[in-house]
């Protein structure tokens, strides 16, 4: 199913998708305070926006540097092509250590890897620690939001599931009442874990550390608990030097959820005690991103979730609707980028209003992406084929000025006496969502006509 | 050929030639706030924590005792505090500190932009402590306070740990509902005194 599809079944609960659309407004509205809180907020855009553009041309140089720094202070480094191999090596570490017990905290690059399947079947047992991915892993759901996983559910449907899963009283829907049982069950899950797992939100090259940012801690409680921790980045995550984290924590925490900065902001350069940590790079179709003339951009984004927040088909048609690891208007780049037969529809579930790109922090020219994408779309012979159909035809009538006057004339004449029954039906597309227009009973050719014969006598 | 290796050519092979230079600052003329410790306040406020100014380190004991009346299990690194002599550092294994009520710690410097202190895990033998006490208290030398995070960066180096990290009031989260809920996983309160 395509996005006009899966939105259109969101859209059926009229109810929760004005909840939706608030609720994410809301954390929009939150950003803007905090952006507008810093003066030099543009210039820190720019700046970021130069840091990961520079770093993008230079890729394998800071990769190489990021290796050797990070292997000086004892962290090992693994490189995987693609999700097989990221998963693979993840195993054997695990396997290394006998480990049965693994926390994870939230990444959308396992998510994307299909991780946790994998682990599972190996007989492992993975438990999600952020609050929102544990109440959408009990559900057996993937994340609807990068940065609000459960965004899409009502805390009656937290309690439900909490009731069921861990044994919560029915009908205690206080979400203070709820986080603290999930906090006692995952307090569980840390001190008996043989491995954390968690993603990377920076990559330092020129100390060979990694970056983690949360508010709840449980990234940092499953990387200094268990012995073994595991972090996994794509490689786009690297930035060169440790002042350049200055302006990434300034831009991110308030770019998503309108915070100054997120609670914890871990900086991981070596293993516990006695323990192990390793890094896993990962590909997995990101590099041919680099070299495309329209695209390359995309790969600067530091998963913020601003876009999504702000795009009103977003809002409103719900994040799975986009059928993608990562939805919104970052995603609808990002996935055609590598598929783009899969995610055809995706460039279309935009309005070009261009908001996205206004509040990305890394200036990323997202609604650009998207027009562009479109384009690929019918280049690349993929477009419905009823759309098409009708696109040639427009654009055949716009090349025949004297044709479209004649026809413009006619249907003013004719449509608005057109019985509903007549209008409506499976011939008009447009209708089919919308009421149509008014037609008015003279054309903008023929008012400009008159008002300039007007003027003239 | 090694995966590495692979990775890396397909990298060479695409990316773009176009040089984009690296700016030679990340740093620059930003926001300057008259009254830092003011500005900390209302930032660690505005996330859930709380600072407190104190003149110097007699009452400091008082003080925490103060706000964490019920606290048994104390571990404290923080010079000049007399509440426990249990600095954490006896304990095997991280797992040992999950009954700590009450952390005291000490910080090395702080920010007024965000209400974020800087922790440096030179100073404690498990790292697990600062997420897995209950409650935590941040000590600060109150001439350790910066602007905003490109000062703050300045200060950081990984020589000596391997670990370090910013602290910005409790662990919270709104994962349900957008409803904040302070105390996620990690401490419930978060406190941080300049002294
Ligand atoms: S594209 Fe920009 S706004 Fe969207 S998630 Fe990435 S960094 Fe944030």
């Amino acid at each position: 199913m395509g996005h006009p599809e899966l939105a259109a079944k969101f859209t059926q609960d009229v109810e929760r998708t004005h909840w939706h659309d608030k609720a994410l407004w809301f954390v929009r509205e939150k950003r803007d305070r905090a952006s507008k809180s810093i003066p030099e907020w543009e210039a820190l855009r720019r700046k970021a926006q130069q840091i990961k553009t520079h770093t993008m041309e230079n890729l394998d140089t800071y990769l190489e540097a990021f290796e050797k720094n990070a292997k000086a202070k004892g962290i090992q480094v693994h490189w995987a092509k693609n999700a097989e191999e990221h998963n693979r090596i993840t195993l054997q570490i695990l396997n290394l250590h006998n480990a049965k017990k693994v926390v994870k905290s939230k990444s959308m690059l396992t998510e994307e890897c299909h991780l946790n399947p994998y682990l599972e079947e190996q007989g492992i047992e993975v438990v999600d620690t952020d609050l929102g991915e544990r109440i959408i892993q009990f559900r057996k759901e993937p994340p609807s939001h990068i940065v609000l996983p459960a965004i899409h559910l009502k805390k009656e449907d937290v309690s439900k599931t909490f009731q069921e899963h861990i044994g919560t009283e029915a009908g205690n829907n206080d979400p203070t009442y709820l986080t603290r049982a999930a906090r006692a069950h995952l307090r569980e899950k840390f001190l008996g874990a043989d491995v954390g797992i968690t993603g990377v939100n920076y990559a330092i090259a020129d100390t060979g550390g990694i970056v983690v940012c949360t508010n709840e801690g449980n990234a940092d409680l499953g990387a200094t608990i268990p012995k073994v921790h595991i972090a996994s980045m794509g490689i786009e995550k690297i930035i060169p030097r440790l002042q350049d984290l200055a302006v990434f924590t300034r831009l991110l925490a308030r770019s998503a959820t309108g915070q100054p900065i997120t609670s914890y902001t871990s900086h991981f350069h070596g293993p516990i005690e006695g323990g192990e940590m390793h890094v896993i790079i990962v590909d997995n179709g990101r590099s041919p991103i680099l070299g495309s003339e329209h695209y390359s951009q995309a790969l600067n984004c530091i998963r913020c979730g601003a876009c999504m927040n702000t795009c009103p088909v977003y809002r409103r048609s719900g994040g799975f609707s986009y059928e993608a690891t990562i939805p919104g208007p970052i995603g609808s780049t990002l996935e055609p980028c590598k598929d783009l037969a899969k995610h055809k529809t995706l460039p279309y579930a935009c309005s070009l209003c261009a908001s996205c790109s206004n509040v990305c922090p890394i200036r990323i020219d997202l609604h650009h992406q998207l027009y562009f994408h479109r384009q690929d779309v019918v280049k690349a012979g993929l477009l419905d084929k009823k759309k098409e159909r009708a696109l040639g035809f427009a654009g055949w009538l716009f090349q025949h000025p004297k044709v479209l006057d004649f026809c413009g004339k006619m249907a003013r004449k004719v449509v608005p006496h057109l019985p509903r029954w007549m209008m409506y039906s499976s011939m008009n597309a447009w209708g089919e969502h919308r009421e149509m227009m008014d037609f008015p009973e003279k054309s903008f050719k023929e008012l400009y006509v008159e008002r300039q014969k007007r003027k003239q006598s | 050929m090694s995966s590495k290796e692979t990775m890396l050519q397909s990298i060479c092979q695409y990316k773009k030639q176009s040089n984009t230079p690296l700016p030679e600052h990340a740093g620059f003329a930003t926001i300057m706030y008259e009254d830092l410790f003011e500005q900390f306040s209302t930032a660690l406020t505005s996330v859930g924590g709380k600072a407190v100014l104190l003149e110097d380190k007699t009452h400091l004991d008082d003080a925490i005792r103060a706000i964490a009346q019920e606290a048994e299990h104390i571990v404290c690194n923080v010079e000049g505090c007399g509440l426990s002599s249990d600095d954490g550092s006896k304990y095997a294994t991280p797992h040992d500190v999950a009954h700590v009520d009450l952390a005291i710690v000490r910080g090395e410097f702080a920010v007024a932009e965000n209400g974020a202190v800087w922790l440096d895990a030179a100073s404690v033998r498990h790292r697990a402590l600062y997420f897995l006490a209950q409650h935590i208290v941040i000590v600060v030398d109150k001439t350790q306070l910066v602007s905003t995070m490109h000062e703050a960066y300045e200060r950081i180096g990984f020589d000596k740990a391997g670990y370090g990290v910013f602290v910005s009031g409790p662990s919270k989260t709104a994962d349900i509902e957008q409803s904040l809920v302070i105390g996620a996983h990690g401490p419930k309160s978060g406190y941080v005194f300049l002294v």
